[in-house]
């Protein structure tokens, strides 16, 4: 993702001269590029984070599109109060990006890791939140963000996810995409965890099960109108995310179930737990530690359907 | 388009506007007196002869910027807008009422003039950072200005700010440090021990100016120099009274949170020849 996104953005900034980039002192060679093609629009802004976002929120009233980069943990908790402040309460169109969410960077310890920024996010007014699944939804979600008049948080993986889509989707803010067509139960996932979602209906699939996996890009606003139509029709729809339970797409999609009244489908949610992994490995091993696997989702989504 | 107000005028402005910040004070218990008036000559100077603003046009592309950063004084800094005519002083009417725009803190929208919303101490300076930046990268000859208090600069996004303003080399950008020696609960000196602070922005990069923030004519030179060319930002540290003009609340730090009686209401207007 993270490459797709430097060259998208590459891109996209020799076409609009409103784009500036300002870096929290990573991606040094990743966006060489960017600084040959669009002089002047890349700032490194050291490791200050706070600075970076106020920073951004001011380029902003001046009518540029400017966007943050760094480290998702740094990028958006470390300096929540400037995201807050500078660009949601002034309604500003700045685009936040977080690379290496979730437990991309297990290796590197809770620290770096970043379960909660949705949670934290997803109470501010004005913003929008994007978890694109893939290179493909990267290079349409950045386009969308870039367009929106509002700020907009995009939550990267890392590098070097594969590709999901088959071309490209109709990608709409507040739109899910339908990844596999199913009728006993539905997967919603999110960001990086789309492809987890589509190895346990992959798995099912080999048990007879017909599962349907919706990729859901923008965890706010919410796509109500996918979440209404599986009322009636779905036995059992699911939440899959690299997050905490607490406050991302499962919350999200809790609380709209609970507000509707008549929701008739059983809601199971996926994420990770309410505690710090204070070990480390791979994201893999991370996943396991959650129990966020193909294998135990799988088992708990079987157990749902055999009810 | 420069306004160029004398200093006598000026003056006499910031008494009457010291006398419509009491008495709103009073009426809408609204707090931070002794903040807005250690900043309110400052105000008075920055709007009456250095900023290129028509409050016909209070969005126009090319017009300076002013962040108050030490958004508290917003009771000042909303008479300071309704003297030059960014909107009717009537609206200052309900000051506080339920519904009202005008509250403790400047809002992000609705307020003409207003340039930012403030508050939380410490992002009036990044803002104002991007300010100018943004308008050096258009080419936009103008300049940015932000106000921030002494305890203020306890934030560490206020040196955040400062090493990018200098290494940016953003002369256009001046930040106004009002340095009443008080912050909501102490001396600064023994809160967290600010001084030498000129010497703290100096060793950040920029140029720095020391000067009576209740002195018009000093203001006046020191706001105006031609920041062109010089490479760097300007950084003046005002030396004020918290509660200046009104011998009552000067340098006393009750009038941080407290709010005058009708009584005190009139012997300020008396002190600052309002009354007779």
């Amino acid at each position: 993702m993270r490459n797709t996104f430097a060259q998208e953005l590459t891109r996209l900034a020799m076409e609009d001269e409103r784009i500036v980039l300002l870096s929290g002192d990573i991606g040094n060679k990743l966006f060489d590029g960017l600084k040959a093609a669009a002089p002047g629009r890349f700032h490194n802004c050291g490791v200050a984070e706070a600075n970076m976002t106020g920073v951004a929120a001011g380029l902003a009233t001046m009518g540029f599109r400017p966007l943050t980069y760094t480290i998702t943990a740094f990028a958006t908790v470390r300096c929540l109060e400037q995201i807050r402040v500078d660009l949601c309460y002034h309604n500003l169109p700045v685009v936040v990006v977080g690379t290496g969410s979730g437990l991309s960077y297990t290796e590197l310890g809770p620290t770096h890791h970043s379960c909660e920024d949705i949670g934290l996010l997803r109470t501010l007014p004005n913003l929008t939140i994007l978890c694109p699944c893939d290179p493909t939804e990267v290079k349409l979600a950045l386009r969308a963000a870039l367009q929106h008049e509002g700020p907009v948080y995009l939550r990267l993986g890392k590098k070097g996810e594969p590709i999901l889509h088959v071309g490209e989707p109709d990608f709409r803010i507040g739109k899910a995409i339908t990844m596999r067509p199913g009728t006993e139960a539905c997967l919603l996932a999110t960001g990086n965890a789309v492809a987890l979602a589509l190895e346990v209906a992959e798995r099912l699939a080999a048990e007879g099960r017909s599962i349907r996996v919706e990729s859901v890009p923008t965890v706010k606003p919410l796509d109500g109108d996918l979440l209404r139509s599986l009322v009636g029709s779905m036995p059992v729809v699911a939440t899959v995310e690299e997050h905490s339970l607490i406050g991302g797409l499962g919350s999200a999609v809790a609380e709209w179930v609970v507000d509707q009244g008549d929701v008739d489908y059983r809601l199971l949610r996926f994420g990770t737990e309410d505690r710090y992994l204070e070990t480390v490995g791979t994201q893999a091993y991370a996943r396991a530690q959650y129990g966020l696997t193909a294998e135990r989702i799988a088992a708990r989504l079987g157990e749902a359907l055999a009810r | 388009m420069t306004p160029t107000a004398s200093l006598d005028t000026l003056a006499r402005e910031a008494a009457r506007l010291r006398g419509r910040v009491i008495e709103v004070s009073g009426r809408a218990q609204v707090p931070h007196l002794g903040s807005c008036l250690s900043c309110l000559d400052m105000l008075a100077v920055l709007y009456g002869r250095i900023l290129r603003i028509d409050p016909a046009a209070p969005k126009a592309p090319e017009r300076d910027r002013f962040i108050l950063s030490k958004g508290h004084a917003a009771p000042a800094l909303f008479q300071v807008l309704a003297w030059r005519g960014f909107f009717p002083e009537a609206w200052l009417e309900g000051y506080g009422d339920d519904g009202s725009l005008f509250g403790e803190h400047p809002p992000a929208h609705g307020v003409p003039g207003v340039e930012a919303a403030t508050g939380s101490l410490g992002h009036g300076l990044p803002m104002g950072v991007g300010m100018a930046l943004g308008a050096r990268l258009k080419g936009i000859p103008n300049r940015t200005f932000v106000l921030l208090s002494d305890g203020e600069c306890n934030e560490g996004s206020v040196w955040e700010a400062a090493l990018m303003g200098a290494v940016q080399q953003l002369e256009s950008l001046t930040a106004i440090v009002d340095f009443n020696k008080w912050q909501a609960t102490g001396r600064s000196e023994e809160v967290l021990a600010l001084a030498p602070l000129a010497e703290k922005w100096r060793a950040f990069g920029w140029e720095t100016v020391e000067l009576d923030g209740h002195d018009l004519e000093a203001l006046a030179a020191a706001l105006s120099r031609d920041r062109m060319g010089q490479g760097r930002p300007l950084a003046i540290i005002a030396h004020t009274v918290k509660g200046k003009g009104v011998s009552f609340m000067e340098d006393d730090n009750n009038w941080h949170y407290r709010t005058p009686s009708p009584d005190e209401i009139a012997a300020a207007h008396r002190e600052l020849g309002l009354l007779p």
